[in-house]
Order: structure tokens, then C-alpha cells, then sequence
């Protein structure tokens, strides 16, 4: 009796550049899980680290393969006079939604990865400890200017938002 | 006074200086806890070397000026926008809570303090900007300046002068609840009666220690002993069990009535509730109400199935050790409704004991899924275990029965699960060792996150959660229909939903519009 979230799914997707990001981020996850591995079995010799190492680039090259393309077309963010609205995780959905109303801080980030890809994060902080609503994946020149209509919206509502 | 300090300008406002008697407290408290080391620097060395006491009289010479520094370099001051406390020496520190972000006001008076008529005040604030730390602590200040603070800081009209400045006369508050003694029966129900166990064994261990006695040659104590390996090993463990129990009991009662003793619940004119109690650590809670975002009842599996519960406030700014804003020892399940409803001004019907409305039968799939499949693997480990040492073949069979007991818990889990939208709260409840009512005020939610794994995909099943600032940030309604929960969301928090529902599956009013 699958039903489905009576939630429209929101306007906009990420920038297509953001597949490649989501890629990186696996070959980082790659070295990290897999290099150990390997140093360890060119040190000691054991057979069967090979094997492991093998196994960990297999599993980790499919999720680069099959997982970022599927991000791309789940991961989708919309902001609106109202409200800021995003979907989320390739495996677990999560909707979130912050009234703009109650927005604290915005907040841009561009870590070492999305720098290189030209890629930026908006993170809307509410006065909830849980209730941040991030969008990730943007092209740095529109997270900027997404982060700068959004301090503008929410510098116009006045109250301390909680 | 207020008046005073809204004339004045920013800068007029005197700083204050902590109350001198803290040098007492510190150094005293200090000494009790160096006691042990100066002790053993006494007692152990050589006769004769003189050297010892000199560390001695150092350490207590060194406590005493780290006071008289602290004392000397803490100041502070509440001026009309904002409370400003500067602490530090070589590091100063210079804190800063806007007024109006000011949620509770807690008040301490640990024993040593109270003999100098002392109290630490511990203001929190609205978890606000991320650089902004939430609160701030004055340690110590007098009984009579903490009062005053207590009051001039959660004053709504120092900053809002459309409210009236409250009336002496009615300064002394209505009174909502105080201790009934009948309900220390519910003291060894609560997991505090673990801590029981351990604070009276400490506390009788120490006292044996400090006589220099070992147990064993307490004559009672060697029989029993005796006795107690010739028994068999059941009755032993009974025994043994049987004794724990007991001091476990105890010692909850003791703990309750040091915690609980004098309970006070009141209704402040300045628009506070107040939890007053102690015995030995006096307390006091201030929780401005126009900052109360709701209230829970906490059941405990033990406390309910004594048929008791415990109501907390959902506020901003509670701190960590203010207990969760417990407004209450546990109490009968019927008090702790009662005080959630006249603390939050409502019928008890329209907040924690509304009817609530169940979840879908795949609910129930899901809990008995999560407490199964754990459980059995724990099983067949214990198995395997129990194959491959053979020592341990009991374990196998042994852990057979966790299973009716997750699957007990699974069931309960399921007949707890419960939501209903009231007119200006949303109610959910959840959980079997710990089951916990919340209603939360719908003007309080600031967001909500609907969760969804592939399992709960395929059974139409969702986890929707409410953002608050107050309490713990986030509460959920835990596998609700996929549809139910997105109509739930759009009729707690109007117009924030609407604009993203896809009409053609919500065209109905069904779930969402409730009497």
C-alpha cells in the first residue's frame, strides 16, 4: 500500500557540477577506507587485506557510479516568500521545511572540494538546535546570491524568532 | 528600581561586585575537597619533616587568593538591553545576554553557601546566534540579591512598558502545588533509585573507611558472610538481590527528600512559574511563562506502572542540570496532567490527556521489525557463542528469553504511539521505558522534517517532526501515515505547508480538519 508523501516536490535542483562533487567525495572515501588497507597489506602481506581492499573499491566505486546521479535528481531546494523547502538523502528521504519568518542566521559555506568545482552550501539556522535547513550542491554565484536575499527577507521580520 | 535603571543611560549603570562572603564559601569548599590530599601529605612523610606542612599551608594559601582574585576581577551589571558580566585575570571574559532573550532564572544555594546566606544565580537565554553563548553565572551573590535579580530579570515590564509593573501586594503569588509526602512511595520507581544504590553504599563505604574499619570484622557482617557461602547459591543471590533492593529504595527516598523536600510550585505576578525545593541544596527555577512552549509528562516504565508520571515545562534556554525543567518530584499520573493543565492554562483534555489518535496497523509492523531483528541477532549470537565455547552452552537458551520481552516491549511500543492537533496544541506520545506526552504549542513550531526510510516507504509510513526552540528542539510523531502526517503539519502550522501540498492527493478534508 506504498502512498507517497502528498508533498510536491520542490523547484529547484542543485548544479549539475554537484554530481561530480558528490564523486570526489567517494574517491576521498575511497582513500581513506581503502589506503590503510592497502599500505597495511604491502607492509605485512597478508592475503586476505587484498581481498578487502578489493571488496571496499568495489563497493565504493558503485556508489560513486550509481549514487551522485541519484542525488541529482532527488536532492531538489525551493525558497519562497514564506518558507524554505528541501528534499534530501538518496536512501532516506528527508523534506524539511523553515518558515522564513523564523530564519536566525544564514550561512554560506565552500568547503576545499566545492571551491575547486566552483560549488558553494546554504545553511538556514532557525531557533531550533535541530531545525537547520541546508541546501547543498549550489553554484557558488547563486548560493551567494540565495544567501544575500535571504539575510535581506529575513532582516525585514522583525521579533527575536523564537 | 527598575524604573531607576530604564531613566539611566547604558553607561551609568554602577557595576556590582560578587558578595564578599563568597571568599568563605570558595575556600571552604575548596579545603574539603584538597582535605584528602592535605590529609595523606600529613599523615604520610617522614616524623620530623617539616616540608610537608609548608605544602600544606601552601595549597590552602593559594585557594584562598585564587578566591580573593576571582572576587576582585568578577563584576557585573543589568543594565536597561542587557546583563554583562566580566570575569578573568589574565584572561578576561566578558559576557553579554541581551534581556529581552532571557528565558529562566535558576537559583542554587549548595549547604556551604547557605550558611553564609548565599546563592549562585544561573541565567539562560535563548540559544540565539551561534557565537552568542546561552547564559551566564553569578557564584555567589546573597539570598536578597538573588531575589531581586530573580525578579528585575524576568520583569517583562522593565522592557515592555504596556504591561503594568506588578502590584506589591500580590507579589507573593498563588500557590499551584507543594509536596504531599504520600508521593515519596514513587521515589524507588524512578532511575534515581540506582543513583540510590550507589550514594548510600558510598556514603556507608566512606563512613566504615573514614572509622578505619574493614567489614569484615564487624562480627554481624563475618557471620553473614559465613552464612552466606554455605547457603546455595540461589537463596545468596536472592538474599543479596533482596538487600539491594531494599538499599536501593532507601536511597531514592533519601535522595527524593533532599531533592524535594519544601516543593513549591507557584505562579509568580511577574508572569513566572517558580519551582521552589531542597533540603540541603536549596532551589529555585524561574521559567518565564510567555516563554513556555508546552509541557510533558514523563512516565517512566516503573513510575507508570506505579501509575505516576512527572510533568516538565517546554521552555527555551532550560539549562542541562536544571533537571529538564521538572516542574514536579513524580507525583500520581492524575497531579502531573493536572499541573501540566494549570500551568499551561488549559483544560487537560485539550493538552496531555487529550484523546489521541492511533497510528496505522504497519506502526505496529515496524516496532515489532525493530525490537525483533536485534534481538535475534543477539540470540543467535549467544548460539554461536554458547557452540564454540562449551562452558557457555547455557547462554544460547538462556537469551531465548529477551525475546517474548521485545516483543512485549515492541507491542507496548505500538500502544503508546499517539497524536491529536488541539486547538492551540500538538500532542504526541511515544515510548514504553520511558513514555513521554508532549504538547507542544502550535505557535511554537518553527519547521518540520518528514523522514521517510525505503522500509517505511513501502509501508506508507513517515516520521514527522516539529522544530521548537524550547525543550529538546525537535519532537516527532512517529510513523504516522504518509498522508495523515502532511495533513497533521498543514493544519498545526497554517499556511506553511500549503503552498508545497500536492492537492490532488490532499483534496479531501479528512484527517487534518479535527474538532
Amino acid at each position: 500500500m506504498s502512498v507517497a508523501l502528498p508533498l510536491r516536490p520542490p523547484a529547484h535542483q542543485a548544479s549539475p557540477r554537484a554530481v561530480h562533487w558528490w564523486r570526489l567525495r567517494a574517491g576521498l572515501l575511497l582513500v581513506v577506507l581503502g589506503g590503510p588497507q592497502v599500505v597495511l597489506w604491502w607492509l605485512i602481506g597478508a592475503g586476505w587485506l587484498g581481498w578487502t581492499a578489493l571488496v571496499t573499491a568495489g563497493l565504493v566505486a558503485g556508489y560513486g557510479l550509481v549514487v551522485p546521479p541519484l542525488l541529482y535528481r532527488i536532492h531538489r531546494w525551493e525558497v519562497t516568500d514564506q518558507a524554505v523547502y528541501t528534499l534530501s538523502g538518496w536512501l532516506v528521504r528527508e523534506w524539511r521545511i523553515a518558515p522564513i519568518s523564523r530564519v536566525q542566521t544564514v550561512d554560506t559555506e565552500h568547503g576545499p572540494l566545492q571551491q575547486l568545482l566552483g560549488l558553494g552550501s546554504v545553511t538556514v539556522t532557525t531557533a531550533s538546535a535541530r531545525g537547520a535547513v541546508k541546501i547543498t550542491g549550489l553554484a557558488a554565484a547563486d548560493a551567494a546570491e540565495l544567501a544575500r536575499t535571504l539575510t535581506e527577507t529575513t532582516q525585514a521580520t522583525a521579533g527575536d524568532a523564537t | 528600581m527598575t524604573a531607576d535603571a530604564t531613566v539611566a543611560p547604558e553607561d551609568a549603570v554602577p557595576w556590582r561586585r560578587l558578595d564578599w562572603r563568597m571568599l568563605f564559601v570558595g575556600p571552604i569548599g575548596g579545603l574539603i575537597r584538597l582535605a584528602p590530599v592535605v590529609a595523606v601529605l600529613l599523615v604520610t612523610g617522614r616524623p620530623g619533616d617539616i616540608g610537608r606542612f609548608w605544602v600544606a599551608i601552601a595549597i590552602g594559601v593559594l585557594v584562598v587568593l585564587g578566591g580573593v582574585l576571582r572576587w576582585r576581577t568578577t563584576r557585573y551589571r543589568i543594565t536597561p538591553e542587557r546583563v554583562e558580566l566580566h570575569t578573568g585575570w589574565l584572561r578576561r571574559q566578558r559576557r553579554s545576554v541581551p534581556r529581552d532573550r532571557i528565558r529562566t532564572v535558576d537559583l542554587t544555594a549548595r549547604p556551604i553557601a547557605r550558611l553564609f546566606g548565599l546563592t549562585v544565580v544561573q541565567v539562560s537565554s535563548a540559544s540565539g546566534a551561534m557565537l552568542e553563548k546561552s547564559g551566564l553565572s553569578l557564584d555567589s551573590v546573597s539570598k536578597a540579591e538573588a531575589d531581586r535579580l530573580r525578579r528585575e530579570l524576568l520583569d517583562r515590564s522593565a522592557f515592555d512598558s504596556a504591561l503594568p509593573a506588578p502590584d506589591a501586594a500580590v507579589a507573593q503569588g498563588v500557590q499551584l502545588a507543594r509536596l504531599d509526602w504520600s508521593w515519596l512511595r514513587f521515589a524507588p520507581l524512578t532511575f534515581s533509585s540506582i543513583a540510590g544504590i550507589g550514594a548510600v553504599g558510598a556514603a556507608v563505604f566512606n563512613l566504615v573507611d573514614d572509622f578505619g574499619i574493614d567489614p569484615r570484622d564487624i562480627g554481624a557482617v563475618d557471620a553473614a558472610t559465613d552464612q552466606l557461602q554455605a547457603a546455595p547459591v540461589w537463596l545468596a543471590l536472592l538474599v543479596v538481590g533482596v538487600v539491594l533492593l531494599v538499599i536501593a529504595a532507601l536511597g531514592a527516598m533519601v535522595l527524593f527528600a533532599e531533592r524535594w523536600y519544601d516543593y513549591r510550585l507557584t505562579r509568580e505576578a511577574d508572569g513566572t512559574l517558580r519551582v521552589k525545593r531542597g533540603l540541603l541544596t536549596r532551589r529555585s527555577l524561574s521559567v518565564s511563562e510567555e516563554r513556555l512552549r508546552g509541557a510533558e509528562i514523563a512516565e517512566p516504565i516503573l513510575l507508570r506502572a506505579g501509575r505516576g508520571g512527572q510533568c516538565r515545562a517546554l521552555s527555551t534556554g532550560i539549562s542541562r542540570d536544571a533537571q529538564g525543567g521538572a516542574l514536579q518530584p513524580p507525583v500520581p499520573r492524575a497531579e502531573a496532567h493536572r499541573v501540566a493543565s494549570v500551568a499551561l492554562h488549559e483544560a487537560p483534555s485539550m493538552i496531555t490527556q487529550a484523546p489521541l489518535r492511533r497510528h496505522p496497523r504497519a506502526a505496529m509492523g515496524r516496532r515489532f521489525s525493530r525490537a525483533l531483528v536485534p534481538t535475534a541477532v543477539l540470540v543467535a549470537g549467544a548460539f554461536l557463542l554458547g557452540y564454540a565455547v562449551p562452558a557457555l552452552g547455557w547462554a544460547g537458551p538462556a537469551s531465548l528469553v529477551l525475546l517474548p520481552i521485545a516483543a512485549a516491549l515492541a507491542f507496548d511500543r505500538y500502544r503508546n504511539l499517539g497524536h491529536r492537533l488541539t486547538a492551540r496544541y500538538l500532542v504526541t506520545r511515544q515510548g514504553s521505558l520511558v513514555r513521554s506526552t508532549v504538547a507542544l504549542q502550535r505557535t511554537g513550531v518553527i519547521g518540520w522534517t518528514f523522514r521517510q526510510s525505503p522500509f517505511q516507504r513501502r509501508a506508507g509510513l513517515v516520521v514527522a517532526e516539529a522544530f521548537t526552540a524550547a525543550g529538546q528542539s525537535g519532537y516527532s510523531v512517529l510513523d504516522v501515515g504518509a498522508v495523515d502526517a502532511v495533513a497533521l503539519a498543514d493544519a498545526a502550522t497554517p499556511h506553511l505547508l500549503t503552498p508545497f501540498v500536492d492537492n490532488d492527493v490532499l483534496a479531501v478534508p479528512g484527517p487534518g480538519k479535527q474538532p
